[in-house]
């Protein structure tokens, strides 16, 4: 197993909201009846079923309740044994299902606000990611504004599949807004459902929903270098989440192909694609999807030809490893300590 | 000396001088709209003029996004006598099949009778251009085999075109593309699978067609390269569909080629699958071995567009990972990112890695001396 070393940055912790009525004491009365009064359920997403394996690893699930959902576990099962200096809590509460601007609003208002008090209050090595309610990109961007003025808030966190490609010019306010105010966006996996989980329409299973996810990120990055999000915001740092790391170099190589062959079509993109991933996008460490062979895995850092693309992240409380071996095996030690420290502090200036 | 005249196809090297190729990719054309009406009904006749194909898709005319050159194909494969290019057999083997010493050309004709609303209409035309592949291209150049070109959404009717066609010859795979109103895996397509497994024929998945779903997961894109670039994230997804499925464990004489979507996804998808399945195969305990091994036994892929990395060797990683007897090169000729078959494999490949992937490996799929 590759040493893990102290003061290292996780990038993709996974607090959980116990239940929908977890929120009501940060809702409105307005939202607080409707919540009661239409008797609304639990908003967990099909990407992440309860008691799905991926879900939570055995040993990390509690005996009762949602994986992630108490701070204690966190600190007992990452927080202190990985000697993290800070983790980045992702809430993966379902809000972004919800197609009512308004009640989408008032959910992740309220979301943002239970993760500041319920986590970040109360554990300082905690950052947190706002969630904003794509549904209306003006709420977005005041969401954004608002939690922002927490300086604990290091990011912005949207889904992988939401309703239109990342790229689109209507999302630019947000961008702009997360440049302007030194937070990263953070993509993660998942889906809104708002349109089928792969390109070639419904699959059966959970297992599909998940394999899908890498598909999604592809897509996602081709829109946003195509569209020129990092022309226009070229000090912007996007950070893939739980995205898996072996297709990155090949999907770029496809990229570059068809970006020499087709330029034309976008000619603001003044960059080649690789460039433009080496200067704003970022990428978590797991889940790691590559064969364990070392001689594999140095190859595949290789076909990247950077060492400053993966961000140390141990998806808690995901199924990715076992035990302490979120790092696999081969890293050199200099490696390590940009993945673990270097890295993540270039991508977030809001750690300090 | 820095100057060197562009390699014409007119002038080109004899053929001893080249390495003989298959080429695994070639849309042949209808010189005009109605070249097709001599193998449909009237009916048939009449419902194009009047209603046209009526696509999973709103343009009465060519496709949602616009091609980077007209027909998606070269301007320097018009043919001398009109029509639009990869129309005319004579310009073909002038331009193509000679110069580049192709041994075997397999046909994939696009923009048929797929990807159609009209399930009927659909499987017309199939049929239409499989005796249209006949009479045009196979029975007038040895070198060049078709694919059976079948209705996708109706499986009953596409497994009777397959069957009918079993056993000619002319036909060495059947052809599907990569978009379809579902995944690829799901149960209403297996019957193409069943009757293919038992004809001994290949299924070829070329990228592209319609199935009204939005070409990426968050919705429709802006631009023509967004799709061309997501052809690699649909023929994934429906890879991944065809073994969680368990098409693959189903029909395990069944072998599928991938067709124009690149081929680097292959190891990362694989992997990707592996380490999921070990935590989730409970949910699909019918996909009995790590899905890499059946991906391993009963997947080939087609080359173009071949993968460009900054450092051409990278790739020989890649195809190390997929093995060199899975791959097999396509020019798809005539369409513009054609890729040049003297240029494709930098020096360094040694002389049985190089015949297959040029040839062998084609020849012993499809079965052809």
């Amino acid at each position: 197993m590759t040493s893990l070393i102290a003061g290292g940055v996780d990038c993709d912790v996974h607090p959980a909201v116990p239940h929908l009525t977890s929120l009501l004491p940060y809702l409105n009365d307005y939202w607080r009846d409707q919540v009661t009064t239409r008797g609304m359920v639990d908003l967990v997403s099909q990407s992440y079923p309860q008691n799905s394996p991926i879900t939570a690893r055995p040993d990390w699930r509690p005996e009762t309740g949602k994986p992630g959902s108490h701070l204690a576990d966190m600190q007992r099962h990452v927080l202190d044994p990985f000697a993290l200096s800070y983790a980045i809590c992702n809430p993966l509460y379902g809000v972004q299902m919800v197609f009512s601007e308004d009640m989408q609003n008032a959910f992740c208002r309220a979301l943002n606000d239970w993760l500041a008090k319920e986590w970040l209050d109360r554990e300082p090595r905690l950052r947190g990611s706002i969630v904003i309610p794509l549904q209306n990109i003006e709420k977005s961007v005041a969401e954004i504004e608002r939690c922002a003025a927490d300086k604990r808030f290091v990011q912005v966190l949207m889904l992988v599949m939401g309703d239109i490609p990342l790229g689109k010019r209507a999302l630019w306010p947000i961008y702009a807004a997360a440049e302007r105010l030194d937070l990263a966006i953070g993509i993660h996996a998942g889906s809104a459902y708002h349109n089928p989980p792969t390109s070639v329409g419904w699959g059966s299973y959970h297992i599909e929903d998940y394999v899908g996810q890498a598909q999604a990120f592809q897509t996602q990055l081709t829109s946003l270098i195509v569209e020129g999000v990092f022309v226009r915001h070229p000090r912007l740092k996007m950070v893939m989440l739980e995205s898996g790391i072996s297709w990155i170099a090949p999907y770029l190589w496809r990229l570059h192909k068809f970006w020499r062959g087709v330029r034309m079509e976008t000619p603001w993109v003044d960059r080649a694609p690789l460039e433009i991933v080496r200067s704003n996008i970022r990428f978590s460490l797991q889940p790691f999807d590559a064969p364990p062979e070392p001689t594999t895995l140095i190859r595949l850092f290789e076909h990247m030809q950077s060492d400053e693309l993966v961000l140390f992240s141990t998806d808690y409380p995901h199924w990715q490893f076992d035990g302490q071996d979120a790092l696999p095996e081969g890293l050199t030690p200099d490696l390590v300590r940009k993945i673990m420290i270097d890295n993540p502090h270039a991508a977030y200036p809001r750690l300090i | 000396m820095n100057i060197q005249f562009r390699e014409t196809t007119e002038s080109a090297s004899p053929l001893t001088n080249k390495t003989a190729i298959a080429d695994c990719d070639i849309h042949p054309a209808r010189a005009t709209r109605t070249e097709l009406y001599p193998y449909l009904a009237k009916r048939w006749q009449h419902h194009l003029d009047v209603y046209g194909v009526h696509a999973y898709q709103g343009m009465m005319e060519g496709p949602p996004y616009p091609k980077a050159q007209p027909n998606a194909s070269r301007r320097d494969a018009y043919p001398p006598e009109g029509g639009p290019q990869g129309a005319s057999l004579s310009f073909m083997q002038q331009q193509h099949l000679d110069p580049n010493n192709v041994q075997l050309g397999v046909l994939n004709p696009l923009g048929t009778g797929q990807g159609i609303r009209n399930h009927e209409l659909s499987a017309a035309l199939c049929s239409a251009i499989n005796d249209w592949q006949i009479d045009k291209w196979t029975s007038k150049d040895k070198r060049l085999k078709a694919s059976i070109v079948v209705g996708n959404e109706d499986a009953m009717t596409a497994a009777a075109e397959i069957r009918e066609r079993a056993g000619d010859k002319n036909f060495v795979q059947v052809l599907l593309l990569s978009r379809n109103v579902e995944p690829l895996g799901q149960r209403r397509y297996w019957p193409i699978y069943q009757a293919a497994e038992e004809a001994g024929l290949p299924v070829g998945v070329h990228a592209f067609g319609f199935g009204g779903n939005p070409i990426t997961p968050s919705g429709w894109p802006s631009y023509y390269i967004e799709e061309m670039v997501g052809h690699s994230q649909c023929q994934q997804s429906a890879l991944a569909s065809l073994v969680l499925e368990g098409v693959l464990e189903r029909f395990p004489k069944l072998k599928m080629v991938m067709i124009e979507a690149g081929f680097g996804w292959a190891p990362s998808l694989a992997w990707r699958l592996d380490k999921v399945w070990q935590r989730l195969r409970s949910e699909v305990p019918h996909v009995r071995r790590p899905p890499s091994e059946y991906i391993r036994e009963q997947v080939w892929w087609t080359t173009q567009p071949m993968e460009d990395p900054e450092r051409r060797e990278d790739l020989f990683d890649v195809i190390k990972w997929i093995g060199w007897d899975r791959l097999l090169f396509a020019t798809d000729y005539p369409h513009w990112d054609y890729d040049e078959p003297s240029r494709v494999l930098p020096p360094g490949v040694n002389d049985t890695d190089r015949e297959a992937f040029y040839l062998g490996n084609a020849r012993k799929l499809y079965g052809i001396n």
